[in-house]
């Protein structure tokens, strides 16, 4: 089981790495030192990876000082030196581990937010299996009582993880919601409560004002609670994950990201800008359909599958 | 819609209008700025570069140098330029000779295409036909009752499948039962696939095989960066398509995907949809998001908006009320909801020429649109029409039941008064052939 996951990881990470690696490699063939067209090219690969222009001049302007100090020769020299920059703005944020905090409150309330169609009642129901797998009591809080069906979808993966869920009819308070599932994790020993939300534009301002009452409900009914806000956010996305991420971090604070639809052949290279931006951490991929495709993310696994060895 | 890619080139030519004539360096330094503009607002990286060089060839020259309004000229070249790359003027969708029309949405997961479908029914149906929605997503839960649910709202039949019933027979069936009940679209649903999913590629070929759809449309999201160009031109190669559908457009998304697209696949960006109710959906006019994304606004889409919304003939009768000095709170409210009718109030201030830029920051409070209207709801029928025996004891009574504050009351009130004075003034003005609603706010 485990390495068919890990087999799937290497796929859709594959997928990302051909796409720079590809373009890296073409670049450096034939050239031996690291010149201005050299740069070109590697700018070239960062940007169409979606890391961003500011991002990457930043990444750029420090190879290109590291060039005029080091002696880079050849392909490898070069893809060492790009992977050093790039992890050291992975590293330079802080990264929050869920699993250490994990074992201390109980329930453990994590509530799932992103703009609309980035996956998150998917990845809620992964979560969920995921737990399910930990031997964790699970609870589904289906708190989207916007869109149609979509307590109809986190219903279908309840009874596929085996999960509890709570559940109101379609176009109730949200907040109600989450009150309610929060009460009934208190009262039947639940050890992770997931709260599946509404996708919502950052920029739409009474829809982030709900998104704080739902975690006023929650942090004034149990002392910490949210104790994770996993933002979703599709591989797919470009620079607006920047501002995305941005405004819902103001609005409930958020712990981390998870990135999904990275099995396509989008690279995510915003996440990275992200991390230089934001000091936001990348914590879980999602390289699937399927209830296991969710892995928890490693910078350093990142990075080396981005660039290959 | 595009206001960061707006914001950026503002700054740009604002740096250009304070000189009075440009230098070859001077075009050089403005257009690196431009590429960064474009890439930050995800416009593909090789997209952007045939941009820079084809307004380079055109700025960097006599013509440009020797211009007496240098800026005014690269402006007006990069207008040309996004234009030109988001492809000539409005097109429509065909329409087949013998119904019914067959309209495939494709695209991939979370793009929004049975938000889409939905939106695609309010409209057609608006234009005089007779839509019918089909759920072909077996795949993703509960995504046949999402449509389901949509089109009971919209009193729009849905043909959804049974349980593992195989795509292509679900697409054969709704077009016979649409043949058998007289509807003349039907809107074909697909599940969402990655481009690179071979099996679910081949899947939409078949169905196109088929179903022989009249328009397949690409549902893209209009946040998407890079990739864009991967997703449309796989899209495009595997299947084919005649259009694109752009959604999520109206949130800050810088929208470069838009250019992206259209560059790459030549196919024409059909409608875009600006917001999660089923009336968000919109023609896309290329032209107009040109003059957007340069900071020019767009008046031409505001005037439709509101031609579409205010009814000419409530107009004149409320023109008419003016005159005669009878303005009524009931007259008020149909104001408001006219005004609501146009849409979220910050997507009305995008289309105002320059609002993007004295406004920004500034969010407009929907909620006291229909605070405002509460308060008149909670008014009898009395005291709308003669406001003046609003007491005190009744503004209280009308501040509980609106769930308001007597302060709030009090505002509206006076408010109120004010364009009752307005009203007479005007009413003793000759009021000319334009007759356009006032808004208080």
């Amino acid at each position: 089981m485990v390495g068919k996951v890990l087999d799937r990881l290497r796929m859709g990470l594959q997928k990302t790495q051909a796409g720079i690696l590809e373009g890296l490699s073409r670049s450096i063939k034939g050239h031996r030192t690291l010149d201005e067209e050299v740069l070109d090219e590697i700018e070239a690969t960062l940007l169409q990876a979606d890391v961003g222009p500011e991002t990457t001049s930043k990444i750029i302007s420090r190879i290109r000082e590291r060039g005029r100090r080091e002696k880079m020769e050849g392909l490898k020299a070069v893809k060492k030196v790009v992977k050093e920059e790039i992890l050291a703005i992975m590293d330079s944020a802080p990264t929050a581990d869920m699993s250490h905090s994990m074992s201390i409150p109980r329930p453990y309330v994590i509530m799932v937010v992103g703009v609309n169609g980035t996956g998150k009642t998917t990845t809620a129901g992964k979560l969920a299996r995921k737990f399910g797998k930990e031997g964790k009591k699970v609870l589904l809080a289906a708190a989207d009582t916007f869109r149609a069906a979509a307590t109809e979808q986190l219903e279908i993966w309840a009874k596929r993880t085996g999960a509890d869920i709570v559940r109101h009819k379609s176009g109730s308070d949200p907040a109600a919601v989450a009150f309610d599932a929060l009460s009934a994790a208190l009262s039947r020993r639940t050890d992770i409560l997931i709260i599946d939300t509404a996708g919502r534009l950052h920029t739409r301002t009474n829809l982030m004002e709900q998104l704080k009452k739902i975690k006023r409900v929650l942090g004034g009914l149990l002392e910490g609670a949210p104790h994770e806000a996993l933002l979703v956010l599709d591989a797919t996305t470009g620079q607006n994950a920047i501002p995305q991420v941005d405004y819902f971090n103001q609005a409930v604070g958020i712990s981390g990201i998870v990135l999904s639809k990275l099995d396509g052949t989008a690279k995510g290279g915003v996440v990275i800008a992200i991390r230089d931006r934001l000091s936001i951490p990348l914590r879980m991929i999602g390289i699937g359909e399927g209830p296991d495709d969710l892995r928890d993310f490693d910078p350093s696994e990142f990075v080396e599958a981005l660039f290959g060895g | 819609m595009f206001e960061l890619l707006s914001e950026g080139l503002e700054q740009v030519f604002r740096k250009l209008g304070k000189r009075g004539k440009l230098s070859e360096s001077d075009v050089r330094n403005c257009l690196r700025d431009i590429r960064r503009v474009l890439l930050e607002a995800d416009v593909n990286y090789k997209v952007t570069r045939e941009f820079i060089e084809r307004v380079g060839e055109k700025a960097i020259g006599a013509k440009v140098l020797k211009s007496l309004t240098p800026a005014q000229q690269v402006i007006k070249i990069v207008y040309d330029e996004l234009t030109y790359l988001m492809g000539g003027s409005a097109v429509g969708i065909n329409f087949s000779p013998a119904p019914p029309t067959v309209i495939m949405l494709v695209g991939l997961q979370g793009g929004g295409k049975t938000t889409v479908a939905a939106k695609l029914a309010r409209y057609f149906r608006s234009k005089g036909k007779s839509p019918m929605l089909v759920a072909v997503d077996t795949r993703r839960p509960a995504a046949v009752e999402q449509l389901r649910v949509l089109g009971l709202a919209l009193d729009v039949p849905v043909h959804s499948p049974d349980a593992n019933t195989d795509p292509i027979d679900i697409c054969t069936d709704a077009v016979t039962a649409a043949r058998r009940s007289g509807l003349d679209l039907l809107i074909l649903d697909t599940a969402g696939r990655l481009h690179v999913d071979q099996e679910m590629m081949e899947e939409l070929v078949k169905i196109r095989e088929r179903v022989r759809p009249h328009e397949i449309l690409l549902v893209a999201d209009g946040m998407t960066g890079q990739d864009a160009v991967n997703i449309a031109g796989e899209f495009h190669e595997r299947l084919g398509f005649d259009g694109v559908i752009l959604t999520k457009l109206d949130g800050d998304a810088r929208g470069g995907a838009a250019l992206s697209i259209r560059t790459v696949t030549g196919k024409p960006i059909k409608f875009v949809g600006v917001g999660e109710k089923v009336d968000a959906l919109e023609v896309f006019h290329p032209e107009r998001m040109a003059s957007r994304i340069l900071g020019m606004g767009d008046l031409p889409s505001l005037v439709e908006k509101a031609q579409e919304a205010v009814d000419i003939e409530k107009a004149k009768e409320l023109e008419e009320k003016l005159r005669k000095e009878t303005f009524t709170f009931d007259d008020f409210l149909e104001q408001l909801r006219q005004v609501k009718r146009l849409g979220p109030l910050d997507q009305l201030l995008d289309l105002i020429p320059g609002a993007g830029q004295v406004l920004k920051g500034l969010k407009p409070d929907e909620r006291a649109l229909i605070r405002t209207e509460a308060i008149i709801n909670s008014m009898t029928k009395e005291e709308r029409r003669k406001p003046h025996i609003i007491d005190g004891s009744r503004r209280k009574r009308i501040a509980m039941g609106s769930g308001t504050s007597v302060q709030e009351v009090n505002s509206l009130l006076k408010q109120f008064s004010m364009i009752q004075k307005m009203a007479r003034k005007i009413g003793k003005m000759k009021v000319g052939r334009t007759s356009r609603p006032m808004f208080p706010f």
